[in-house]
This record gives C-alpha cells, structure tokens and sequence, in this order.
C-alpha cells in the first residue's frame, strides 16, 4: 500500500496535533526522500533548499577539519527534524548531514514552505512554533558540548 | 553536706586547686599574656587575672585596670576550651614501612587530665555543641571523648557583660545552668564567692572545702549582680527565627557586602569555640619508609576548604561568609539540634575589620525577601 | 525506611574511625587515559551500592573513592580512580602486592529497594558510571524484582568511555536496555553524539513508576533531573550522588557540607526533593 504524503506528514511526530489545513499546506511542498548508509543529505555551503524530517534511521552532523576529519556533534533520530538553516538567510548549510542507516525521510521544499508562510502569517507562525523548540534544545546541548562537562578540569 | 548555695572565701577556693591538683588534674585557668586573658597553666590564685578587665568591641581588644581585686573581673579572651579537647593539631596515626610489610599505629591518647578553672557558661554551651558533634554522632572521636571524659569543670558566672556579648540573646548565658562541675559567682565587694554543684564530683570535692551555708541576702545579691550583666549586654541577636532568615535569604544584597569587608583570614573561625572543622596532612619521610597523618584546624574562609578538582566550589568571598554565618545560626539546627552560635563574641572582637553577625543578621532582617510575609 | 537510609556503617567501637587498615593492591587495569581500576584485598568487605571509601596512599594522602565493584562479591573490593590531583595520581601509580590504606565503607547509597518493582533509569555521565557500576551488578542479578532497566551513559568521545567492554556485553541483554552517547565522535563511531539528556526521550518506561539514579558532573545532572521531573517522575525518585571535598567521611571536618547536609553522612545519595532548593544556588 501506498501512502499518501498527506498522510505521512499528519503521521509524523514533528507536525503531531497540526491542523489538517496546514497539513496540506506543508504536504504540497513535501516528497519523499531515501538515502543509503554513508550517502550525505547536504554538504556545508550548499544552499538550503531542502530540509528534512527523519522517518527511519540517523543522521550525523559533522563538522570537518583538515587536521581531525569528519567530526560529528550531533546525531539525529527517527522523528527528528533535520536542517535549520533553511528559516534564515542566506539559507545556506553549516554543516555536513551524513545517513549512518539507510534513511526514509519527508523532504520539504524550503522555498516552497517560506513562500507559503509567508502569505499565510498563521501558517508561518505555526512553523516558528514547532521549528524553535529543538533550536533551543540544540543551544543548549551545544553549551554543555562547549564546557566539556567530563574533561579533567584542573 | 554543701548546701545548694555555699560561701567560700578565697582560701577556700585556693583550697580547691590544692585539691583539684592532689587528684592530679592540671589546673588550666584564665592569665594574663601579650595583653590578652589567655587560658593556661596555673598553680595558685596568684597567677589568675586579679584586678584586671577588659575593653571589648569590634576589632578592638584592650585588657583594663580594674580599682578592685576581682578575679575574674573580666569576659572570654580570644582562645577558648576547644584547644584543649580539640587541639589545633593532633597527630591521627603514623605507619612504617619494613620491607614489604606496612604498619599503622594509632597516636596514643593522653594520659593527662584537666581542671578548667573559670569557664564561662557561653563556653559550656559550646563545650556541649562540640559533645554532639564529636560524640552525638554514628562515631565517636576518641580523641576528644578520652580528653572530654577526663575534665573538671570549675565555671564562672560573668559579673561584667563584654561589649561583644550576647549570650542572653543565645540563651547561652551568663548564669552557668549545665555542664560544671562547681560553679562560682564572685561576690567582689565581699570577697567571696557564692558556689553551687552540678555534679556528685563537685559536691563530694565541696565538702572537702572550708564553706559555709549562704544566706538568702547573699544569694539574692549575687543574683543580682548576674541580672546587671544580663541587662548590660554589648549586642544582641534575635535568635528565635535567624535560623529560617538566613535560609530564606541566600541571594540577599547584604552578602555581598559584608564580603567587601571580609578580609577572609580565618579568624572567626579560629576564635569560635564551637567551630570544628579540619583538615588532614599526610606527611612522610624522604626515603618513604614512616609516614603519618595529621589534623589540623581548618577554617570553611580559604578556597582549598572546598576544593574538589577542577577548582573550588566557594571560590567568592561572598559564598565564604555565607558559609560560615549561615551554618553557625542556620543550618547547625539541621546538623546537631541547635545553634552553633554561643553569642560569646568572639567572631566580633577579633575580627580586623570588625565584622559583626548580629549587625549582619540585623541588616539581612531588615530587608528580608520574605519580609511581612505570614 | 529504605536500604538507602539505614546508614550501613560498619563502625568498631574498638577502632577509631580516623584509622585505616592496611590493604593490599591485587590487580592494577587501566580502563581509559587516566583511569585506572584497583582491585584490593582487604579481607572479606560488604557494601551497599553508591557507598565509597577513604584511600590512603601512605604518604601521600587519602581520597574518598566510590566502590565500584559487585556488591555481590565480598571477596573482591574494586575501586576505579581518575588521577586528577597529588593523592589520586598516587593511588592510580599503585601495583599489585603494594600496601593501600582503607577506611570505610561509608555513606548512604542507591535506593535499591525502593527501586524494586520500579522502572529503573540509571543514568551515567563520565566517571559517573563507576559508582553506580555496583547498582547495575545489582539490578542485573535480580532482574525479576524490577519494571524496565534503562541505562543511559554520556561520555566525551568514544576514547573516553569507561568500561566499554561491559557496555557492550550489557547492550546485549534482551532484558536492559542500554543507550551510550558521546559529546562528539571521529571515525568509526557508529553510536549515538549528542549530550544525554537527548536519550532521555527516547528511552522507553513509565515515568509514574519510574525510578533515576543519576550520578556525573553536577551541571548533567541537574539537566537530567529535569528532564525527568518534566516526564512527570516524582522528585523523591530522581536519585543523585553528589561530590564535595572530603576529609573525614564521618561528618567531623566539616569540608563536604552542602547547607544543611553533609555529603558524606547523609548522602552521597540523595532524592533530588532533598537538594532541590540549593541546587540552582553557586557556590553553596
């Protein structure tokens, strides 16, 4: 059987309890996406066009330095969001997504979602509302990556 | 049989350190050095502070010159009885090493028993907060109970307040009502003093004294003279819910300036006759063969007192004092079942730059966060 | 009464608490960078979990070290020790057939029978995870008495995880479930990266019946004790062991206050309910 996109986006944990109006608002600017094990979803510097929302598997967030190589800081899970940038100009990535299991996820059209948010102020409000709470939760982790809570401080 | 209120005169008190000495206690009593009452060894009446007061205020310690022939015409100096059941620094154990074996052995305790002669009763109340701390508790320092158990306690009721004193704000003072063995009220005009038993010890040892029966005019006056000391207190402190004031107030403005004053030298801590803390010291040998531990007192006002690695949790001055003041009049009740402030005055009068805990509690009081709350 | 507070000291009257008895280094392991685990022998040692000792290198100094051994097995006493300072470096340089000072045990430890029948989260950052080791042995051997175990371990990097083997052995239990994360990861890492709150959501139990133990850096565990009390776990059932500064073990020199506690009488373990209130204070 065959799903809808309709029905995957209502389905996920992301837009959970989302008006059904906006779920078809979101719903036309999404598609299905699949990644195979070690495939990246974006590289740092591309343009943000895309933003996905993760169905099955992980994904890591690396950063790269010529010295250490890929270094993730972050991995994310299954009804998880990936990619921010997307929501702030220049809409460009600042960092690598890399699938570490085969990936099933909602690909959403960042233009596309702007474009509607912006005519839509209660649709773009919406997203603010569900976009901001893992922003803070990834400020926050990153503090406590920052001040390297497990190192010997002496 | 000694009545509840004896006389003896000063050859009767003379007498009781010949006595005391003849059970072999060494007599530990209150002389003069470097301008300060400083409690030592003595032999006779002679060597106790005869005619000489004392000046007391914050920052400021002077000894006077009495126009009378009182002995024990003046308050607390710096030191107090802790020094000796809790001496600055005890070695704990050493241990030798003998090819591959290694042994500890435990510091003997001392043999030596004291007679405090002319403890005050601020200082039987801390005699007895250091009891619960050092034996109230799932252990018992044996150190201290050896030392403890061994003492005669002669006290003495205050016939002058200090300018720091506040023990009747403690409830700690200046009547000696626990802890003593005998207890003197020096009647100086009469030169004599009213004394009265706390223990079998001390009256089996009264019996043994020249005394006589007080009468109802002699008690009456000697009570009399402590109600002037009470009424004459240098400070005061509203005890009763300092305890939940400071508690409620830990972010208080006034912490931050006291610590503007606070010198954090330790002070306080050293003075107070109920502060306990310590620290140990390991030390050993160049070839490694004997090592041995030591305590020493420890003051919660340097930044190693709290050290864990990675750096000290009170690293402010701030957080020192708060410390300090807060465990002494708050979370001691928690601890041990009271205060650990005896309202001697000490912290007060020996602090360099005069830092007052009850103007501090007072100025907390004043602007508390919960102010008017019910 | 739980197990947790009725103080198991085993206190002689005959010998003064201040003294310690001279034990033996049997096994020396280096676990990661700076380190190591010591296995003692001192003669049959109980214990209860989340209690720890006082460890003399002679000469040197005394630390106050968790057991983090099985509480199960008498015979072995098993200490691990980071060489962070003059007397843990000592106690870390220490090889077999070499003398130790032992005093102990001491402290109130996990609540383990107040967790049973419970949802068990044991939650580890770093080193965390050697005080609670003896818990886990614990739950593990009577794994009937309890709801779900979960067990969520947060470390630097992949270098630095303690007991890694076990990690792995206990990961594959189809009973516990066993999530580890890292800070952040290079190369062959294939596990999770992100600080350990994040595995707070994702693990599977039922915060009305649930029970945490938490033990690592303060600050993760003040994160971690919200996460759970937002799940709606009580306060009385988000255990936390703490560290201050200790000398005496005994509540004698004063140095591990925590306001109106001493770490190393009343706790090291304590119900978040109890700290609550000082907790988000500095420098108490």
């Amino acid at each position: 059987m065959i799903e809808t996109i309709e029905h995957i986006v209502e389905e996920h944990r992301f837009f959970a309890g989302m008006d059904a109006g906006f779920v078809r608002l979101v719903s036309g600017c999404a598609k299905n996406a699949r990644f195979d094990p070690g495939r990246y979803l974006f590289h740092e510097g591309d343009g943000a066009d895309w933003f996905y929302l993760l169905r099955n598997g992980r994904v890591a967030v690396e950063l790269r330095d010529p010295a250490r190589g890929a270094v993730t800081v972050q991995t994310l899970h299954e009804g998880e969001l990936c990619g921010l940038s997307w929501l702030v100009p220049p809409y460009r990535w600042t960092y690598d997504a890399r699938a570490i299991d085969l990936v099933r996820a909602i690909a959403v059209d960042a233009a596309c979602l702007r474009r509607k948010s912006e005519a839509d102020p209660r649709l773009g409000y919406e997203m603010m509302k569900r976009f901001m709470p893992p922003l803070v939760e990834r400020l926050q982790a990153a503090r406590m990556q920052m001040i390297d809570i497990y190192g010997a401080h002496d | 049989m000694a009545e509840a209120h004896s006389i003896i005169d000063a050859a009767g008190l003379e007498a009781l350190l010949e006595a005391l000495r003849g059970q072999g206690y060494s007599l530990i009593g209150p002389t003069v050095r470097d301008a300060a009452i400083v409690y030592d060894e003595i032999a006779t009446l002679d060597d106790l502070p005869r005619g000489v007061g004392d000046e007391q205020d914050g920052g400021h310690y002077r000894l006077t010159r009495r126009n009378d022939e009182a002995l024990f015409g003046y308050v607390v100096g710096p030191q107090s009885w802790k020094k000796l059941l809790h001496p600055p620094v005890l070695r704990l154990w050493s241990a030798r090493r003998e090819g591959d074996e290694l042994r500890v052995e435990a510091e003997p305790d001392r043999e030596e028993k004291f007679a405090f002669i002319g403890a005050r009763s601020c200082e039987l109340h801390a005699i007895a907060i250091q009891d619960r701390v050092f034996l109230g508790g799932a252990y018992v320092d044996s150190h201290y109970q050896a030392r403890r158990e061994q003492v005669f306690i002669v006290a003495v009721n205050c016939g002058v307040a200090g300018g720091a004193c506040f023990c009747v704000s403690m409830d700690t003072g200046p009547k000696a009502t626990m802890g003593f063995d005998l207890a003197l009220t020096e009647i100086v005009a009469s030169r004599f003093f009213l004394v009265e038993a706390g223990t079998e010890a001390g009256r089996a040892l009264l019996d043994t004294l020249p005394h006589r029966a007080a009468t109802i005019d002699e008690i009456a006056n000697a009570e009399a003279i402590l109600a002037g000391t009470a009424a004459n207190m240098g400070r005061s402190l509203e005890a009763g819910d300092v305890r939940e004031l400071l508690a409620r107030n830990l972010d208080h403005p006034r912490w931050d300036d006291v610590a503007a004053r606070c010198l954090a030298c330790t002070n306080c801590t050293m003075v107070c006759p109920t502060c306990f803390c310590t620290s140990v010291e390991d030390a050993s040998d160049l070839a490694g063969v004997e090592s041995a531990r030591s305590r020493r007192w420890d003051s919660c006002f340097t930044l190693d007192f709290s050290y864990i690695h990675g750096g000290s949790v009170r690293q402010s001055v701030k957080s020192r004092y708060r410390q300090w003041m807060t465990h002494k009049l708050s979370t001691w009740h928690d601890q041990f079942g009271s205060s650990g402030c005896v309202g001697c005055g000490r912290c007060i009068v020996w602090c360099p730059v005069g830092i007052d805990l009850t103007e501090e509690a007072r100025a907390i009081r004043e602007t508390d966060a919960q102010k008017g709350a019910t | 009464m739980t197990d947790a507070f009725s103080a198991a000291s085993s206190a002689d009257p005959l010998i003064s608490p201040m003294i310690p008895r001279v034990a033996r280094i049997v096994k020396r392991r280096r676990e990661i960078a700076d380190v190591v685990t010591l296995e003692i022998d001192g003669g049959a040692f109980d214990f209860a979990p989340g209690q720890f000792n006082m460890l003399t290198a002679f000469g040197v100094g005394e630390a106050a070290i968790s057991v983090s051994g099985d509480p199960a097995d008498s015979a072995r006493l098993i200490h691990t020790i980071r060489a962070v300072g003059a007397v843990s470096r000592a106690l870390t340089e220490l090889h077999p057939g070499e003398p130790i000072g032992l005093r102990g045990p001491f402290g109130r430890g996990w609540p383990m029978q107040e967790a049973e029948g419970r949802d068990v989260i044991v939650v580890a950052g770093g080193l965390g995870l050697a005080p609670l080791r003896p818990a886990l042995y614990r739950l593990f051997a009577e794994r009937e008495k309890y709801g779900r175990i979960v067990l969520l371990f947060g470390a630097r990097s992949p270098q630095d995880m303690l007991f890694r083997d076990e990690l792995e052995q206990w990961r594959g239990r189809l009973d516990v479930e066993v999530e580890a994360t890292v800070d952040h990861a290079r190369g062959d890492w294939r596990g999770n990266v992100g600080v350990v709150t994040s595995l707070i959501s994702r693990a599977r139990f039922d915060p009305s019946r649930a029970l945490a133990m938490l033990c690592g850096p303060e600050i993760m565990m003040r994160f971690v004790a919200n996460a759970f009390l937002q799940m709606g776990v009580p306060p009385e059932r988000v255990y936390l062991s703490m560290e201050r500064n200790m000398k005496c073990a005994i509540g004698w020199c004063g140095h591990c206050q925590f306001g109106p506690v001493f770490i190393c009488r009343d706790g090291p373990v304590f119900p978040y309910s109890q700290l609550r209130g000082l907790l988000a204070k500095k420098e108490i």
